[in-house]
This record gives structure tokens, C-alpha cells and sequence, in this order.
């Protein structure tokens, strides 16, 4: 099983229980790469991170580079972080946050320098009391130490950041409900085009939203060189990614894995990663990256972690969170919880969305507790008919925002993967499992 | 007469300073009125929007949006416990119903004592120690019902104070200073760098 020594690169430091800590970070090569990218012209810092070919960490993949030359002239421009990860099962942010927070700072000082910005945010989930609290005195230590606010580090170069709290809306982590929180509103998404952040953001100024992983790689790119990072990971998908892994294996856990040269197989199976199924048990299936992800079943388990790798095989490593679920597993309960989590974070904006979610959540929730109709398979695929028409993949979007065509997918998967076990959910009037 | 204290007024106007619009600071003032009463009050939401220059309506508006701000009186510990994906492979259903029968207050409430307050909660982002239990958003890692009962009696007690403060208080380490750059010299100064860029 593949499992490669590529280096940590966002990891490389969360072997020591201070990781957090000012003097931590600078004893282990900490703001090296800022006073790099300090020498250099902004033009060259962005060409290492081009280079780099870094796909952003967030779940879109969009890449990093191509986002920034995006980024349209203004003298006031803004950088957003997005570390409002509430996407179920990925807890990779959290961890970056909590244990490497100036990791991530570093990471902001020197793309805000890159792309000339006048102030960068870095918006964190509400939930994280304990990261909002690390990345406050990270940031304290930061200005104290010259490597934030004004004149940093004596190069002519000033930036303020600032740490904003969300306050518990999975919506807020989609780029443009993100600004919308940001500027003391609701998390409504806005509509595309106009509102590309990069042409009109925050307080409609051109606004680069990049996720905390995203910059968590930018010292290393800066450090090493963007073909180092490159010459890691095959085709499209370079580097390493952090993988979060739950469910039902040993060992669930948070792991840096060189992307395309290791397998869902190994992350899964392999003593130092996953361990294997919980007690020995069976495979059933496994969501490959998010729940807005279809699932897979263990003929997907030699697939590579790769962007393209999974999409051409019909779904994503979105967020980069794989949910393994053994053969104890109830199919229609697992597809009913994501229903509901999309149910009861929908905005309400799009009807589709906010009506659709309900329906569906409503007949999931029947079939599961014993009260499903012969007619409601049928039911559930007209219905995720309507929110993204012809339910295939990638979806398409009836609504302003991706999160009512993340929906349908965990079940049509369910339906698609185990249509007997929904069946047998209606003929015996409730769950066979329970 | 302000509702804010002369302590939370003044983080107030720091908080604001903060920002190139004074609504963005519409969610770290509502957790701050949140840390000074441990819950939204409606005489704070009044003077946040007299402080970022909104009606109440639109504070309450905005802050009804997002499940952390409370504007009904909740407990002193708000607890949470994790349904989702990842949790409920691994017990959460089971845990949050022994939590109701150990609390004895059905999922939304608080009990009589105004102690706990249970909620249902979607992913936290805690996923490798399921199921996920936060107290006033601290991650608790109580995974069993033994040590759930445990944690709670704890809490009962006046124990974790140090750990856990009273719901309402998210961050307590505060920002040591405001912005050292002025917004207007660094807009001036990245526009003169955008002219020597295209030049």
C-alpha cells in the first residue's frame, strides 16, 4: 500500500504540543518565508504559487494562482480566509487553525503582499472558540514580533489583518455568503456574475477568498520554490492534501498525504493512516469528499487522491473528508442525516433549495422510520429532479448558490447503491437495522 | 443610558474601528452582548444598531440568521452534541438521547435550574472523536454516556471553570491593539505601487 515520504508541508510542525506558539514557530523555520517573499518583487512571490499549480483547499479546487491574476486592479482590494469549514466531516481546518495558527498568518502576510492588498480578513467559524482564541494571540504576536502592521519586518511593506468571528451557519462557507457575513448581513450568497469576489467583494471592492489550508501551503511554496511543491503529487493535483478520515476505521484522523500518488485504499487501509474497518467488518461504501460528494463502494477503493482522478469517476475529493461506513450501516439513515443537515442549512433564498430540501428531508425521514410509500423512490429523484435537473454529475444548478445541488447526490448514491435496502425500509414498514 | 457596560462599550468602539464599514462588526458585537448578559437581549440589539447605524430590526434580522446568537435567555452551559455524518456512525443518536434523560429536558430546552441548555447540533468539525460534544462551543471529548454524566455533574458542581466560561464569553483573548496603518496612507500607497507596476 503507497503510502510515499513526501514531506509534511502543513503538518510539518504538529508533532510538538506548542506548535501554536511564537517561539515554537520561529525555532522551526517560522516567517523565513515571509522575509523571503519580502525580497522579492510581489510579480515573482505569485509566479512561485503559479508555478506551484496549488489547487484551492476549500472544495472547489479552483487554482490558487489562476484566482489571484483574477484579482482585478483597485487600489483598495481585500484577502479574505475562509476558515469557516462546517462542511460535515472535515475537521482539517480546525486542526490548522488550533495548532498552526501563524502558519496560516504567514501565509496571508505574504499572499496579501503578492497581490498588493489593503487589509486582509480572516473570518473563522464561530464554533472554534479555541481557534478564534490561538489565532487572536498569533496574531497579537505577530504584530509585536514585526510581522504584521506597519513596516514588517523594516521592508516598506505594511499590513493590518484582522480575526472576525462567524457566529453558526454552514452557508457562510461558500465565498460569497462568507463577505456577506463579513459585512454584518445574513450569509446570503450572491448571484454569479455579477458578483465574482475577485471583480466585485467586499464592500464591492475586487476580494481574493482563499481557504486556510490554501495558505497554510503558501510558506513552503515561498520557501522551497513553487517546483518543489509542483514535482509533488501528479497532473493537475500537486502537493500534499490533508485528508480528515472518519467513520468507521481504526484510526480516524486528520492526514497529510501526497495527492495522486496514494489511494483511497491506503488512506483507508494502511497501519500508519486509517487502519483499516473498525473490528474487521466489511466495506459498504465510502463518501469520497463531503457530503455534497456521491459515494463510492469498494470497487472506487484504488482510485487516486487526485482532483481529476475521482471527478472522472464520477464524483469529487471536494473538502477532502472521507466518510467510510462499514456493513452496519443503514443506507437510508446515512443519506436522511445529510438530507437533513442541507434541510436545516439552506439559506432560503433559492425555492428550490428551500422548498426542495424540506420535501426531501420529510421522505427520507418516512422511508426511515417506517413510513414510506411504494411511489417515494420515484418521489425523491422527481424531486431532485427539480433542484438539479437530470441529477447526474457534476450537477447542474437551479439555484444562486451550490448547496441546493449538493443535495440530491447522497441520494441518488443511496438509491442507486442499495435501491434494495430502501425497498425493504417500505415493505417492512421501518429500518431493518434498528 | 447605554446597556453596554463601560468595559464592553469601549471593546465595543474597538471592535467597530476595526472595520472600512461599521455593520461588519454586527456579529462580534452581538457575541459581545452575548458575553456581557449570555444571551441577545433586546435593549442590546438596540444600541448595536444605533452603534453601526442600522435599525434593530435588521440586527435581530441578521442575528435570528445564525444559531449562535441566542435571542431567548438559554443556560449558563450551552451544551451541544453532534448528530451528523461522522457521529451518528458512531453513536450520537444514542448519546444525545441519553443526554436528554440525563438533563432532563428534551433537545431546545434549558433546564429548571438554568443550568444546561441541549441542543441538537450539525457537524462541529471534530470528526476523528465522535460523537462530538461542545459546552459553550469548547470541544469536551465526552464520546460515552459515562463520561458525559461525568463532565455534567462536574459542571454542577462549579468544576472546568477555568476551561469553560459562562456561555456568552467565546474569545477571551483580546486583540492588544487596533490598526496601525491608516486606511487612507496604505490605499494611497498601494495605488501609487499599482502606477509603478503598470509603468
Amino acid at each position: 500500500m503507497a503510502v510515499t515520504d513526501a514531506p509534511r508541508i502543513v503538518t510539518a510542525r504538529l508533532d510538538h504540543p506548542d506548535a501554536h506558539t511564537l517561539e515554537r514557530y520561529l525555532a522551526t523555520g517560522g516567517y523565513e518565508g515571509l522575509r523571503k517573499a519580502l525580497t522579492m518583487t510581489p510579480a515573482a512571490v505569485a509566479a512561485e504559487v503559479d508555478t506551484a499549480s496549488l489547487l484551492g483547499r476549500g472544495g472547489a479546487g479552483f487554482p490558487a494562482g489562476r484566482k489571484w491574476s483574477m484579482l482585478k486592479k483597485d487600489p483598495v482590494t481585500y484577502l479574505v480566509v475562509n476558515g469557516d469549514e462546517s462542511e460535515p466531516a472535515t475537521f482539517k481546518d480546525h486542526l490548522l487553525i488550533e495548532r498552526d495558527p501563524h502558519q496560516i498568518l504567514e501565509g496571508v502576510m505574504i499572499s496579501a503582499y503578492a497581490l498588493g492588498v489593503t487589509r486582509a480578513f480572516i473570518y473563522i467559524r464561530g464554533e472554534f472558540a479555541l481557534g478564534l482564541e490561538r489565532m487572536e494571540e498569533a496574531l497579537n504576536d505577530a504584530y509585536r514580533y514585526g510581522a504584521a502592521g506597519a513596516n514588517i519586518f523594516s521592508s516598506g511593506f505594511s499590513l493590518d489583518v484582522v480575526v472576525h468571528p462567524g457566529a453558526g451557519a454552514y452557508i457562510c462557507g461558500e465565498e460569497t455568503a462568507l463577505l456577506e457575513s463579513l459585512e454584518g448581513k445574513r450569509g446570503f450568497p450572491r448571484i454569479k456574475p455579477p458578483f465574482f469576489p475577485a471583480v466585485i467583494g467586499l464592500y464591492g471592492q475586487p476580494t481574493v477568498v482563499n481557504n486556510v489550508e490554501t495558505m497554510a501551503n503558501i510558506p513552503w511554496i515561498v520557501n522551497n520554490g513553487g517546483a518543489a511543491f509542483a514535482a509533488l503529487g501528479a497532473g493537475r493535483s500537486t502537493g500534499t492534501r490533508l485528508f480528515a478520515l472518519s467513520g468507521h476505521v481504526r484510526n480516524p484522523g486528520a492526514y497529510e498525504v501526497e495527492m495522486v500518488k496514494s489511494t483511497f485504499r491506503s488512506l483507508i487501509y494502511a497501519p500508519t493512516l486509517g487502519g483499516g474497518i473498525r473490528d474487521d467488518r466489511e466495506l459498504k461504501a465510502f463518501i469520497p469528499g463531503g457530503v455534497s460528494a456521491p459515494w463510492f463502494g469498494p470497487q472506487h477503493l484504488d482510485l487516486p487522491l487526485g482532483q481529476d482522478e475521482v471527478g472522472q469517476a464520477g464524483s469529487m475529493l471536494g473538502s477532502g473528508s472521507v466518510v467510510v461506513m462499514d456493513s452496519t450501516t443503514c443506507p437510508v439513515r446515512a443519506s436522511w442525516r445529510i438530507t437533513k443537515f442541507f434541510f436545516r442549512e439552506s439559506c432560503g433564498q433559492c425555492t428550490p433549495c428551500r422548498e426542495g430540501s424540506g420535501w426531501l428531508e420529510r421522505i427520507m425521514y418516512r422511508i426511515e422510520h417506517g413510513g414510506g410509500r411504494e411511489q417515494d423512490l420515484d418521489l425523491l429523484m422527481d424531486v431532485c429532479d427539480n433542484l438539479s435537473p437530470g441529477v447526474h454529475w457534476p450537477p447542474e444548478q437551479t439555484t444562486i448558490c451550490v448547496l441546493g445541488p449538493s443535495i440530491p447526490p447522497s441520494i441518488a448514491a443511496g438509491i442507486s447503491m442499495f435501491r434494495d435496502e430502501f425497498l425493504v425500509h417500505i415493505k417492512e414498514g421501518g429500518c431493518p437495522y434498528d | 443610558m447605554s446597556h453596554f457596560n463601560t468595559t464592553m462599550a469601549t471593546r465595543a468602539r474597538q471592535l467597530i474601528a476595526l472595520y472600512p464599514e461599521p455593520r461588519s462588526a454586527l456579529l462580534p458585537l452581538c457575541h459581545l452582548a452575548q458575553e456581557q448578559d449570555g444571551w441577545l437581549r433586546p435593549e442590546a440589539m438596540v444600541e448595536i444598531a444605533e452603534l453601526i447605524g442600522v435599525t434593530p430590526a435588521e440586527v435581530r434580522g441578521t442575528a435570528t440568521f445564525y444559531d449562535m446568537l441566542h435571542t431567548e435567555p438559554v443556560g449558563r452551559y450551552v451544551v451541544a452534541v453532534c448528530t451528523n455524518i461522522a457521529c451518528i456512525l458512531d453513536g450520537a443518536a444514542e448519546l444525545l438521547a441519553h443526554a436528554e434523560e440525563r438533563l432532563g429536558v428534551r433537545v431546545g430546552s434549558t433546564t429548571a435550574d438554568g443550568l444546561f441548555t441541549l441542543e441538537e447540533s450539525e457537524c462541529l468539525a471534530d470528526c476523528d472523536h465522535p460523537p462530538c460534544v461542545q459546552v459553550n462551543h469548547r470541544f469536551v471529548r465526552t464520546t460515552t454516556a459515562e463520561q458525559f454524566d461525568r463532565f455534567v455533574d462536574e459542571l454542577a458542581e462549579g468544576g472546568h471553570a477555568e476551561d469553560i466560561p459562562p456561555h456568552g464569553t467565546l474569545v477571551r483573548i483580546r486583540r492588544s491593539g487596533g490598526l496601525r496603518v491608516d486606511p487612507a496612507e496604505i490605499v494611497r500607497e498601494r495605488a501609487q505601487a499599482a502606477r509603478e507596476g503598470a509603468g
